[in-house]
């Protein structure tokens, strides 16, 4: 018999040693495409784990806003710019001890992290969507727009902020530049542009033929 | 061990395989049927040569693509060149697991169903910026970059349009959103009414999230050639050929799933045998949205990109966005109609 929670832990290691590689070949790979794609195999990793932990919605969100959206235009960027990669190894090991000391320090206060949570160990509760018997997004939304409201509508706010934001530092009005108006061109009509006046019929008077007619071989 | 090993690994397999071969087989016909109706349109005969009116076209056609060279353009990025037909296919067959062809029949009754494809076709679009960039050609770039821009404009309008039915339905489940559409009115209990527009919209944004025509400057045959698949030839070109189509027939079963009722009638309930849900009905309704996306192709001339941008950005995401307060009036006043789930 295959024991599924061994089936699981498994799977889990597989997950976090693959996430674990591709996030190291992030940082080495040389090719600044290849290492774009190491990221977005990173991030499908990491979904892949939030789906083991039963966290369905966050899994398909990081994929869908993450490796749908944001690496997207990521890799869009990086394919455009034509990096000098020998210049960029240049620096590794001039910049290799302070790289060091930023790892050392990271790292020390992510254990400072994990040991203070390990002394204030609770055990966790069950799951609360299938203690209520949602699913794991229907819970989420509920607890979001219910107890959360407040919090969220102002994450929501500051995000909009940041956008129009964004837009504000880029939109600069520059003199003469030229624009399309769809809805001019739409009601353009046929007068505006082609004026069609009566005359009485002429016939040409000077009859000598044109010399584009002589040279014709 | 035996027993487990057949239900958990081969029986999976083999319903999956049920649902990839037709799938083929159907691309290979939609493609003929795809030219008979363009030639009609354009007072052509279609191909008529090959097997019963033609129909073994496309068979001839997949033989001739296998056998012939694949050719790997000078200095082009040897891995990525290869890898990027594949993962343009996967997510478009990858798709098809949470698809219910009718009240039993799907691969994963998922609850986080229309998350899933949402995901799944968000991931087709490196299979094209890769093949652009891997192939060392300017063309393919300049197709790679048109193309990674217009997906991600139209995405979040048709996410939009997606908020809309889940608004509606209650559910991100597929097979409650075809119940939720359930009623004694047939064809006026469907979403597409209270939705209209929303529905419009979908339809197109997946016209262009597929870069069909009249959304086609991916591959702009008149401008860059081929687009991103320039380079390509012989079976990896077959393969970015296959996930076009694939892809073409996901939006049709998803519009006929999401706004059309799916396998319902569109008679009611009180007429019999035509008023009974059929997975013909389904077949039917993708076939009409099927049809349409060859319609298009014969009628519009290609949009100019920048057109294409303001349709997108200006048109249809603040449509998608008003019609998501609508449809939370509707759902929070009771205006519609929502059957049960189940």
């Amino acid at each position: 018999m295959i024991d599924t929670s061994l089936f699981q832990l498994i799977c889990f290691y597989a997950f976090a040693a693959v996430t674990v590689v591709a996030a190291l070949s992030v940082i080495t790979l040389r090719n600044s495409v290849h290492a774009v794609l190491a990221l977005v195999l990173t991030f499908f990793s990491t979904a892949c784990i939030w789906m083991l932990a039963e966290a369905e919605f966050l899994a398909i969100a990081l994929i869908v806003v993450y490796v749908g959206a944001v690496m997207v235009l990521f890799l869009f960027v990086v394919m455009m710019l034509d990096i000098d990669q020998e210049k960029l190894r240049e620096g590794f090991v001039k910049f290799l001890p302070v790289g060091l000391v930023v790892a050392a320090v990271m790292l020390v206060e992510m254990l400072g992290l994990i040991g203070v949570r390990f002394m204030h160990a609770q055990t966790m509760g069950d799951n609360p969507a299938t203690a209520a018997g949602m699913s794991n997004t229907a819970w989420l939304g509920m607890a979001l727009y219910t107890q959360y409201l407040l919090p969220f509508e102002v994450a929501a706010l500051i995000l909009t902020v940041g956008v129009i934001a964004a837009v504000a530092l880029t939109l600069r009005h520059r003199v003469g530049a030229r624009k399309q108006h769809p809805s001019e061109q739409v009601a353009v009509k046929a007068s505006d542009r082609v004026r069609i006046i009566k005359m009485a019929a002429e016939r040409p008077t000077d009859s000598q033929p044109s010399p584009a007619q002589e040279s014709k071989p | 061990m035996a027993d487990q090993l057949i239900n958990q690994l081969l029986l999976p397999l083999l319903y999956t395989l049920c649902v990839v071969l037709p799938l083929v087989i159907a691309v290979a016909l939609y493609v003929w049927w795809e030219r008979k109706v363009i030639g009609w349109m354009h007072v052509r005969m279609g191909p008529n040569k090959v097997g019963p009116f033609g129909l073994l076209q496309a068979f001839a056609d997949v033989v001739k693509l296998l056998l012939k060279e694949v050719i790997l353009p000078t200095s082009a990025n040897k891995s990525l060149y290869y890898l990027a037909p594949l993962i343009a296919l996967v997510p478009a067959l990858a798709a098809w697991a949470v698809i219910p062809f009718s009240d039993k029949a799907v691969l994963s009754n998922a609850n986080a169903g229309l998350l899933y494809l949402l995901a799944m076709t968000s991931l087709g679009v490196y299979g094209i910026i890769l093949a652009g960039w891997s192939s060392n050609s300017r063309y393919a770039l300049l197709g790679a970059m048109r193309s990674a821009a217009q997906v991600i404009s139209y995405e979040l309008a048709m996410g939009l349009c997606l908020v809309c039915v889940l608004v509606l339905s209650g559910s991100l489940n597929l097979t409650d959103i075809v119940h939720a559409q359930a009623g004694s009115k047939g064809l006026l209990d469907w979403f597409w009414l209270p939705l209209l527009p929303v529905f419009i919209v979908y339809f197109i944004s997946g016209v262009a999230e597929t870069n069909r025509a009249p959304f086609d400057v991916a591959e702009g045959e008149s401008e860059i050639v081929a687009g991103f698949h320039v380079e390509y030839s012989g079976s990896a070109f077959a393969l970015f050929f296959l996930a076009e189509y694939a892809n073409m027939i996901l939006v049709s079963f998803l519009a006929s799933i999401l706004f059309c009722g799916g396998w319902l009638s569109p008679f009611p309930a009180s007429v019999p045998v035509l008023g009974d849900a059929n997975p013909v009905w389904l077949a039917i309704k993708v076939f009409v949205f099927a049809t349409l996306f060859l319609w298009f192709r014969a009628t519009f001339p290609r949009y100019r990109y920048d057109q294409i941008m303001r349709l997108g950005w200006k048109v249809f995401i603040p449509i998608g966005i008003v019609w998501v307060l609508v449809a939370g009036c509707m759902k929070y006043y009771g205006w519609v109609h929502v059957g049960t789930g189940g």
